[in-house]
């Protein structure tokens, strides 16, 4: 059972991939469809790999990314 | 599901104009956090400069000012004196500070305005196109050093952190890289400790922020970071070039 929920909001990314390079558990991926900027927006290829370290969010520089950490009772 | 990381209050919702993977945008939300966790959002005035952050006053959550280019000293000196118990910051940027504005802000550091300057150094300048800057390396590309910086023809890169550091007014100097996560959380607590300061009254406070153009740089924005690690932090050190005596700080 995943412990964290990554959000991403793709219409804020630039697709610089700066959360892709940081992160150590190879969670976040580049999508394939691209958003109303025109950039493949980062998403979440392997979230149950996520460990909360919150370092994709520490590197955003466009505030694309909000970490939540699962509660009991949550689905 | 508890949130462990959002995005601050002190950022407006308006989507920032730089290039993808600019370190401004980390540099804006470190310091609108701090501000945020300190309750000072609505008692903070800054003052933006000319460059590619001259629309930070869009993007920040705070009063703020717009200064003619390098003058943003002049003009944050005039507003800590007038409300000296706002917070006050200048955000300014190596072509603005290190160049055309150096005489306000080595002047501001005399004076011991009590107020905080965030010095984002990224060695060229930015909005005009990247030409080279002072703070341009040796060896380094621009527009108009097409060969790389020469130290013959055009001398050695600028510090102004260590120039500063020199100065009894300047009381606290810290630079720091937003090139890892771990730099960019030391970063967050430089920003702390230099409001801290200020909310003290005790002088003035600057922080230099090594920071990436991966546009003009002419690099992806993930090899500028490895370029500041290896190029740029070797001829800048990280580290804090002053701070307030202990028995100041009681």
């Amino acid at each position: 059972m995943r412990a964290f929920k990554l959000v991403f909001h793709p219409e804020k990314c630039k697709g610089c991939e700066l959360c892709r390079s940081v992160c150590p558990k190879g969670v976040i991926g580049m999508a394939a469809q691209v958003n109303q900027k025109g950039y493949h927006p980062a998403c979440a290829v392997n979230p149950e790999a996520c460990i909360g370290c919150q370092s994709c969010a520490l590197m955003c520089p466009d505030g694309a990314i909000e970490i939540y950490q699962k509660e009991e009772g949550d689905q | 599901m508890k949130p462990i990381f959002e995005y601050t209050k002190g950022m407006t919702d308006m989507p920032t104009h730089y290039c993808p993977g600019c370190t401004h945008g980390i540099a804006h939300r470190i310091i609108m956090e701090v501000l945020e966790e300190m309750g000072e959002l609505g008692n903070t005035i800054g003052v933006a400069p000319i460059g590619c952050s001259v629309m930070a006053h869009q993007y920040m959550n705070v009063d703020m000012c717009e200064a003619a280019h390098g003058r943003a000293p002049a003009v944050a000196s005039g507003i800590r004196r007038v409300h000296p118990d706002k917070m006050v910051f200048t955000y300014q940027g190596d072509g603005d500070l290190a160049s055309i504005g150096t005489a306000e802000i080595i002047h501001a550091a005399v004076r011991g305005e009590k107020f905080t300057t965030f010095f984002i150094n990224n060695g060229i300048y930015g909005m005009t196109g990247g030409q080279m800057a002072p703070t341009t390396l040796i060896g380094q590309k621009s527009t108009t050093s097409q060969e790389g910086r020469s130290k013959e023809l055009n001398g050695m890169p600028i510090k102004m952190s260590e120039m500063i550091s020199t100065i009894d007014g300047a009381v606290y100097v810290e630079r720091v890289a937003l090139d890892s996560p771990a730099h960019v959380r030391k970063a967050k607590q430089a920003v702390r400790r230099a409001f801290e300061i200020q909310k003290k009254g005790l002088g003035f406070t600057l922080i230099e922020f090594l920071s990436t153009c991966p546009t003009n740089w002419g690099l992806t924005p993930v090899k500028a970071l490895d370029w500041v690690r290896e190029k740029v932090i070797p001829y800048y050190p990280l580290g804090v070039m002053c701070e307030p005596k202990e028995d100041e700080q009681a």
